[in-house]
């Protein structure tokens, strides 16, 4: 069908460079569109409003190597996991090859995943476990903040109107030590995490010298577990994972009862899945 | 303006730059191979190729192809024509639904990785849902296609794999509801209940209808015939268009018809709603207010058998078990959403929509419309999965208010939200009962008692409260039962026809406490079965005499294989072997289910077969047609199909139990027999003769002698025909007594399955290694199609195991209601027994719900093999194992 009340060209906007995006956001009324992928479920035939797309902007695509790692926010899932990464990168290649299907990947961002700010979303946990940071570019300039504090709760962010999430950074330090990400659910593909783990371990002379782990879907923001990785600290490889308790996994998490499994299995499930990513990490 | 190559031709096309690329390709370029299914990505049916890449294009902007490479299922690539024939040959696209996603994505994997394995499809496929196949084939097809080797085409009648008749249409889009439309058809949208039950007014229509866009808007107030509908009719509750209150959510309420060119908005809808007490539950809906006047306590219907003094023979009985099933809510899940259209013709309403019962809907539709049943024409689509849903009108009445009223044409596509909440369910069952045996593992009694959540209207509810008494002993010789079943309407959504009518959850109860009972008299499993299957000569619950009783040779054949799997899991933590059995009768219970099937000659030398029974990826185009070429003794390859179409074909009745193989193909036989005499009948030629036909000629060769017929000199007949014939077969069935004693059914089928899995005993996760299936069919007519039912069959069995879970409000999408994917099932391996029965045709017998009976009690079986933990309650999600094993 034809609408007569779609939006016409002037409610949409695919600039070429950033500062003419910026610009263009700061006058307001503007809705940021990039991979598409959480937009459009619950949409009619088209998207509602005005819709500035950030999929012409190059520079938001790709990933740069250099003091840590640079990725563009609209940089897609495929390309992550297609890109050749240090081994502490491997959690977050584990987790872009199941963020939905071949077909969400090749077009769903690393951005978009973070501005949707799911409490299950699969960036999250290791991206948290590899210290990101993130870009956040407006007309008035540019600040970092650090992804915990960017994500502010289920659905809220600390984005402010006018800002563009340009690029999420890896610092240099973080690209070390091993890493593994575990997701499970009711089924193979295409599935919504009941719980998910990050680890990221580094090893010296066989024994652990430090330990970043991040849990999402147990919490309304992904965490970091603190006293669990300070607890691996000192372990050797093969009592890495012996060193995971239930209680200090579980203090610091607050899972819910949902449509795909009870707070109370979430709290016994996510301890497995701990000590299933470290010992992954550290293999 | 949007610039981009479109399966390598320039297109230039004007749409609003967001629109969804899909809607773009199918509204805007006509290229409707493209099909959406949830419009959320979250089945691929959309996918398309974007540079070479897969994409949904439901979740891409239009603008952003503007320069650039798009490629969809009416393409022509090297990898695309490859995966075509492969996907044909396997047997891989049985709807044809979610072929076109399926065959751009394998694409985009060949470019990628041109030999891949097994595994390399499972995942780079793993974006696309399929509801018929299992996936398996889907799997062999690619990993054929990457190798370029293909089974060759194999040709014949009855018991020969030849490839689908209607499968070149699926591997290239075919057309389903939603892809065909007159010009200028009015968009019709409904308005749907928010609520399980409410009361509402709707005021102030005048101003809603002058709005720019609305041509029309309709309420309970203008059906002009009645506005009850049931697929039994003596039950006809069901409004087409609900007057206050609504009694579900997702009710329709009021239709607005859109001018094509207007933007379907239906946000300001003048309606206001008044919730009302909702009765979620059979155990609240029994002691609550009836939703029916005449339904006190909300009973629709007790189905009951009694054979022998079920309690005496428990009482006798040296071991008893007993214990309880619940079951959930079951989606179907067709990856196609409803959808169809509607035109006049003169003075008939026609309407093209998917359907899995033209004849049914015919009636229904022109009874609420108020017109005699020669004024509405019925034209399935090719439909897009059924598995029971479709059988229920949907919209059908609605479109064809609209254009009745307007009369212009009209259209509507159900929305994957509006699909799940409006349509019916598997039926929730809370069963509890007993089941005894001797010292020697002999069945003595059984008693059992079921609760069925049958939701707010009628729907099947009889049937499967009438089904579940007759089948619940399994197949078994069971002496003395005591069954009923009861179906309680409540505020839930319509629970209706779903594979198996009721039958796989009581084989949940029955066959879970027989492993108990097995274990109670220290007999094998598999044993203890055989020492009680069905042989022929006895009596089944109803007291039927059984004849061609196939479960004994399907439970011999898994014998080896459950040796085996037992050795395999023995000292494996985790491992378990689980099996379970079927039984099912084929056709209507009771209850007269004729079939009508006409073929002919027409006077350019084809063979035209009017067959009228619905193929919705099961295969009757191909196995009918199978059936009449070997009956009638000429070539598949000259037959030409028409229909089904109530206007050009007799009613085949319905696709639903298990019916059409058997049923329609007595009566396709019959049929094509009478074709047969006829012709050796002016040839002057005996029973062994041969036929053949060359150009406009039958030549009939016996005993060395060979006749011609002429058969453009013959006078045409009134539907074209030179010759021609027609027949109908009702299966021999009796009425069930009071006490459900009686012979409901002419066929049965037989099943036993095979589950071998690994349970993750810190996770509660279930993993599935293997599933062995042996299905007693009579006669494979077609064996490629038989391991597809089988294969499809299983992989809903696994889902309703473990992790089909439809609860309103909550799990109304694809991504939180959750269907197997790729990965989800195991390799399959099929043995396929052929116990043949008088009755069919060929000796063959119904097999589509059969095959997915066995595999939700096998897995819970295995579960329980593994670990010890009992799961009463489906889908086993893993906070269900976890909890059980602790």
């Amino acid at each position: 069908m034809h609408m007569n009340s779609a939006p016409s060209v002037r409610d949409y906007a695919r600039p070429g460079t950033l500062a003419a995006a910026t610009e263009l956001l700061a006058q307001g009324g503007w809705r940021v569109l990039a991979g598409g992928t959480d937009l459009y479920p619950g949409a009619g035939p088209g998207l509602p409003g005005r819709v500035l797309d950030l999929t012409g902007l190059p520079e938001l695509s790709g990933i740069m190597e250099g003091r840590g790692l640079r990725i563009g926010a609209a940089t897609t899932w495929a390309a992550i996991a297609g890109t050749k990464l240090p081994p502490a990168a491997r959690a977050l290649q584990q987790a872009a090859r199941q963020v939905g299907g071949q077909q969400v990947q090749n077009a769903g961002t690393i951005g978009g995943n973070l501005c949707n700010a799911s409490p299950a979303a699969d960036g999250v946990p290791p991206l948290l476990a590899l210290e990101a940071e993130v870009e956040l570019v407006s007309a008035a300039g540019v600040r970092r903040l650090l992804l915990a504090e960017f994500l502010l709760g289920p659905r809220r962010t600390a984005l402010r109107p006018g800002e563009i999430l340009a690029a999420v950074l890896i610092p240099e330090a973080a690209l070390c030590g091993g890493s593994a990400f575990v997701k499970l659910g009711a089924r193979s593909h295409l599935v919504i995490s009941i719980a998910m783990v990050a680890a990221r371990v580094v090893l010296e002379g066989g024994r652990v010298t430090g330990a970043a782990i991040a849990v999402g879907s147990c919490s309304p923001v992904a965490v970091r577990l603190p006293t669990v990785e300070a607890a691996l600290v000192g372990a050797s490889v093969a009592g890495a994972e012996g060193r995971v308790t239930a209680a200090e996994v579980q203090a610091a998490l607050s899972p819910i009862d949902d449509v795909r499994a009870t707070a109370g299995y979430r709290r016994a499930a996510v301890v497995e899945l701990v000590r299933r990513a470290v010992a992954e990490a550290v293999a | 303006m949007i610039r981009f190559s479109l399966n390598g031709a320039p297109v230039v096309v004007e749409a609003p730059p967001t629109e969804r690329l899909s809607e773009t390709l199918r509204e805007r370029l006509g290229k409707v191979g493209t099909k959406v299914g949830c419009d959320a990505g979250d089945c691929g049916a959309c996918t398309v190729l974007l540079d070479g890449a897969a994409v949904c294009a439901c979740l891409t902007p239009a603008l952003r192809v503007d320069g650039r490479v798009v490629t969809t299922v009416e393409g022509e690539t090297p990898e695309l024509t490859r995966l075509r024939a492969a996907f044909h040959a396997h047997g891989a696209a049985q709807c044809g639904i979610c072929t076109p996603g399926m065959l751009l994505t394998a694409a985009e994997l060949l470019a990628r990785t041109p030999q891949p394995s097994a595994a390399e499809v499972e995942t780079g496929l793993g974006g696309v849902l399929c509801r018929c196949t299992g996936y398996r084939s889907i799997i062999a097809a690619v990993v054929a296609a990457g190798q370029g080797e293909l089974p060759s085409a194999a040709e014949g009648g009855v018991g020969v794999s030849v490839r689908r008749l209607d499968g070149a249409a699926k591997v290239a889009g075919d057309s389903f509801g939603a892809d065909d439309w007159p010009e200028g058809a009015l968009v019709v949208k409904a308005v749907r209940s928010p609520h399980p039950h409410a009361a509402f007014a709707i005021v102030d229509l005048a101003a809603f209808r002058a709005r720019p866009g609305v041509a029309a808007v309709f309420t309970a107030a203008d059906i002009p015939g009645r506005n009850a509908f049931s697929v039994i009719p003596p039950f006809a509750d069901q409004p087409a268009i609900a007057a206050s209150p609504a009694r579900f959510r997702g009710e329709c309420v009021a239709l607005v018809a859109f001018e094509p060119d207007a933007e379907p908005d239906l946000s300001g809808f003048p309606i206001t709603w008044t919730p009302l007490p909702v009765l979620s539950t059979p155990e609240e809906a029994e002691a609550g207010e009836p939703l029916h006047p005449n339904r006190p306590g909300n009973l629709l219907i007790e189905g009951r058998v009694v054979k022998g003094d079920a309690a005496a023979a428990l009482a006798r009985s040296a071991h008893v078990v007993e214990g309880t099933m619940t079951t959930a809510f079951v989606e179907h899940a067709y990856i196609e959403p409803e959808a169809g259209s509607a035109w006049m013709e003169g003075e008939m309403l026609a309407i093209r929509a998917c359907t899995q019962a033209p004849g049914m809907d015919r009636e229904d539709t022109a009874a609420i419309l108020g017109l005699p049943l020669d004024r509405v024409r019925i034209i399935p689509s090719a439909v897009g999965g059924g598995f029971g849903s479709k059988l229920d009108i949907s919209l059908q009445p609605l479109i064809g208010l609209v254009t009745l009223k307007t009369g212009r044409p009209s259209r509507m596509t159900y929305s994957r939200h509006e699909s799940m909440t409006s349509t019916t369910k598997r039926h929730p069952a809370e069963m509890r009962g007993r089941i005894g045996c001797d010292a020697d593992g002999r069945i003595m009694g059984m008693e059992f008692e079921g609760r069925f959540n049958t939701g707010a209207y009628s729907s099947w509810g009889p049937t499967v409260a009438n089904r579940v008494p007759v089948h619940v002993s399994g197949p078994y010789f069971t002496p003395a039962i005591a069954a009923r079943a009861r179906a309680i309407h409540t505020h839930g959504p319509v629970s209706g026809a779903f594979r198996g009518f009721g039958v796989p959850q009581g084989a949940l109860w029955q066959e879970t406490m027989f492993d108990r009972l097995a274990d109670k008299a220290g007999i094998d499993r598999l044993e203890f079965r055989l020492r009680n299957a069905l042989c022929d000569g006895d009596a089944s619950a109803t007291g039927q005499v059984l004849q061609a009783t196939g479960i004994h040779p399907c439970l011999v054949a898994l014998k080896p294989h459950w040796t085996r799997a037992l050795a395999d899991a023995k000292g494996q933590g985790g491992r378990g072997v689980g099996v379970a059995s079927c039984w099912y009768g084929c056709g209507n219970t009771a209850l007269p289910n004729p079939s009508t099937i006409r073929i002919g000659l027409s006077p350019e030398g084809e063979v035209v077969l009017h067959q009228g029974a619905t193929d919705i990826g099961q295969g009757s185009n191909t196995v009918i047609a199978q059936i009449a070429a070997e009956a009638v003794g000429l070539p598949l390859s000259a037959f030409w199909l028409i229909g089904p179409d109530t206007a050009l074909t007799p009613d085949a009745g319905k696709t639903s139990a298990s019916r059409q193989t058997y049923v329609t193909g007595r009566a396709a036989k019959a049929a094509a027999e009478g074709l047969r005499a006829e012709i050796l009948r002016r040839a002057n030629a005996g029973e062994g003769a041969v036929l053949s036909l060359e150009g406009a000629s039958v030549l009939v060769r016996d005993r060395g002698m060979t006749a011609r017929i002429d058969l453009a000199a013959l006078p045409a007949d009134a539907h074209g025909h030179a010759l021609s014939a027609e027949a109908s077969y009702d299966p021999p069935t009796s009425k069930l007594d009071e006490n459900g004693q009686g012979a409901p059914y002419a066929v049965y089928g037989y099943g036993a399955q095979m589950v071998e899995l690994e349970v993750d005993r810190a996770l509660g996760t279930v993993r599935l290694l293997k599933i062995t299936a042996a299905h007693d069919v009579g006669r494979a007519i077609n064996p490629m199609l038989v391991q597809g039912q089988i294969e499809g069959g299983i992989a809903q069995g696994i889902g309703m195991a473990l992790m089909e879970e439809y609860l309103p409000g909550r799990t109304e999408n694809l991504h939180d209601y959750l269907i197997p994917t790729f990965g989800d099932v195991p390799p399959i391996e099929s043995l396929i027994i052929e116990v043949p029965d008088p009755e069919g045709p060929f000796g063959a017998k119904g097999l589509g719900e059969h095959v997915l009976i066995p595999t939700a009690p096998a897995i819970l079986n295995a579960i329980r093999h593994a670990t010890g933990a009992e799961i009463t309650r489906i889908p086993a999600l893993p906070h269900r194992v976890l909890e059980a094993l602790r």
